[in-house]
């Protein structure tokens, strides 16, 4: 490519990448009623049932919604991103080959993979930040410190991103056929061992689930906005967290983009 | 840049685990404003080729150009040039049928007022304006095709490329993709198509590519490839089982018959290795020849020939040579 035509070509993948931007966006905004209802029902109920029932049943300590609540957030965050990319990942790539127009777009194979996990961050971001109205409904108050504005942030886009991650690494890896399984394989321990019922530190009565639990990066993300959020309760120092997230990003998104092009050229 | 739309050069494809190329070596040019047809049966490598060409495919060696765009060395020029009609329908369930057209041109770089203009036209020529508003999830495949055909052009592609453009459509919506496929000719866009319809390459093809195992076995007009066929006239016999008689014998019984120009054997079932067995003395035999003169006149002698050899005709087709002869000499099979 000469350095003359280089810079329209740019243009043109940068035209191309926020056409197929715009398209996600319209898709979601057509069908607004039902992504609200799939993002926010789970950790709903999870808050109500963890953090308003359990607590007036007096079965949790006061204060345990205060810490349940950065928690969830970042779970909302993990699971939105992941679920908005990975299963259509499958179902487009293996059945309805829907994103083939979009590999035939003039843009670069990893911009149609690039675009696919800023629009799952989006995805993510939208549905944490509806929890926090739903958390005030909810719980009557919410944990809210200003001055960590910059650390909730950061953490909150970080968790989105390694949904992000996390979907596009099992959307190109998983076979339609065996969608089920894997799904259900993952999401189910992801969910329970990412520390956002609990906090990490407390788990040294179990030491084994403690480590069980540092291996899922969800565990830094939830750390992290307790660190925001609730910094008396107990948690991993933000630093590590902020360390952490981005290596498991930079290591699932290198797997995701790898099986991208796997799946999207021959 | 060359003047070519297409060009391929020495194109080989093998897939990882597979012993053989899928694309074998194959070289071609397609002019501009021409309609090339690539023609074989299933598993011929047809669509590997389209693959290549179309970026979606990396090939093991060799090189491909469209519109003169090296499709390896900058796949994203070379998407913008050519646009892909597929064999299955791959069109955006989430959208509306105007909204696929919208939005494909819109990945394009075509501009707001352009798009929604040229989509109206292409609604109107397609036969599409009052399913524009629906989803393309309860359609016909013609309707997916037609739909398809439309949201390529959206973007002006100087090579349109169509991988069986009507396999599983019925008569009336294969003539009406064929009658846009000519108007599409007539306005100078070049078109790649593959088939494994003889009918299909005839009627549409300035040229065609024979295509088997990965390889071209020829290349020319439709004419030309079937003139280059010995004799004026086919007539094809099938035969009781053999059981055991020389089966040469009776060939070459056949072939001493005043007017035969050239006999071959034919397989009703494609064989994976493309060659014809030539020992296989227990099923009917299966024959046709090339004449000279006027087919129905052979009918009476070659029964007689037969019944000196105690077998009984049981089947009979005559011809003048199509496409699919040029097929069967070439190969030795009948393409489906």
């Amino acid at each position: 490519m000469s350095a003359i035509a280089a810079a329209p070509q740019a243009q043109t993948q940068a035209g191309a990448f926020l056409a197929v931007l715009r398209r996600d966006l319209y898709v979601t905004w057509n069908e607004l009623p039902v992504f609200l209802a799939q993002v926010i029902l789970q950790p709903f109920f999870l808050l109500f049932v963890f953090g308003k029932v359990l607590g007036a049943l007096g079965y949790t300590q006061n204060g345990y919604a205060d810490l349940l609540f950065p928690g969830l957030l970042a779970l909302t965050a993990v699971l939105t991103s992941m679920q908005t990319l990975a299963f259509p990942l499958v179902v487009e790539f293996g059945w309805t080959k829907e994103i083939e127009d979009r590999l035939l777009a003039p843009m670069s194979t990893a911009l149609v993979a690039a675009e696919k996990i800023v629009f799952a961050s989006l995805r993510g971001l939208v549905a944490a930040l509806i929890m926090i109205p739903i958390g005030i409904l909810v719980l009557g108050s919410i944990p809210w410190r200003w001055e960590a504005l910059p650390l909730f942030v950061a953490v909150l886009v970080l968790a989105t991103l390694l949904g992000a991650g996390f979907g596009l690494a099992l959307g190109t890896l998983v076979t339609p056929n065996r969608i089920n399984v894997v799904f259900s394989l993952v999401f189910t321990p992801l969910l329970f061992t990412g520390c956002s019922q609990y906090p990490w530190p407390s788990l040294s009565e179990l030491r084994w689930f403690q480590i069980v639990t540092a291996c899922n990066p969800m565990t830094y993300a939830s750390e992290g906005l307790r660190a925001a959020m609730v910094p008396d309760v107990p948690h991993i120092q933000p630093w590590i967290c902020l360390v952490v997230l981005p290596v498991a990003i930079v290591l699932l998104t290198g797997v995701g983009v790898r099986g991208f092009y796997r799946r999207a050229v021959d | 840049m060359t003047d070519a739309a297409v060009e391929v050069r020495g194109l080989v494809k093998r897939y990882p685990r597979s012993p053989v190329n899928a694309v074998d070596a194959i070289s071609f040019g397609v002019e501009r404003g021409e309609v090339f047809g690539l023609l074989g049966p299933n598993g011929a490598g047809k669509t590997t080729t389209v693959g290549v060409l179309t970026t979606r495919v990396r090939p093991t060696s060799g090189s491909a150009l469209v519109g003169g765009v090296d499709v390896v060395r900058d796949p994203v020029l070379a998407r913008s040039l050519l646009a892909v009609v597929p064999q299955r329908s791959n069109l955006d369930r989430s959208l509306s049928i105007r909204h696929n057209l919208l939005f494909h041109a819109a990945y394009h770089g075509v501009s707001a007022d352009e798009r929604g203009r040229r989509a109206d036209l292409l609604l109107d020529q397609f036969g599409l304006r009052e399913r524009a508003a629906s989803k393309p999830d309860l359609i016909s495949g013609g309707q997916a095709q037609r739909i398809m055909i439309a949201r390529a052009l959206m973007h002006e592609p100087q090579v349109l490329f169509l991988d069986e453009p009507t396999t599983g459509l019925d008569p009336a919506a294969r003539l009406f993709v064929w009658d846009r496929l000519r108007e599409l000719k007539n306005r100078g866009v070049t078109l790649l198509l593959t088939t494994h319809d003889m009918n299909e390459a005839a009627e549409l093809a300035d040229r065609v590519a024979i295509m088997d195992h990965g390889k071209l076995l020829a290349i020319d007009t439709p004419a030309a490839l079937v003139e280059s066929l010995p004799g004026a006239a086919t007539i094809e016999l099938a035969t009781e089982p053999l059981d055991g008689r020389p089966v040469d014998d009776v060939v070459a019984a056949l072939q001493a018959l005043p007017g035969v120009e050239a006999i071959e054997r034919v397989q009703a079932q494609p064989q994976g290795n493309g060659t014809v067995p030539t020992a296989e003395a227990e099923g009917p035999l299966r024959v046709r020849l090339y004449l000279t003169g006027q087919a129905p006149m052979l009918v009476s002698p070659a029964a007689s020939a037969l019944g000196e050899h105690g077998l009984g005709l049981t089947d009979v087709k005559l011809g003048s040579p199509s496409l699919e002869d040029v097929f069967i000499h070439l190969t030795g099979r009948t393409l489906r």
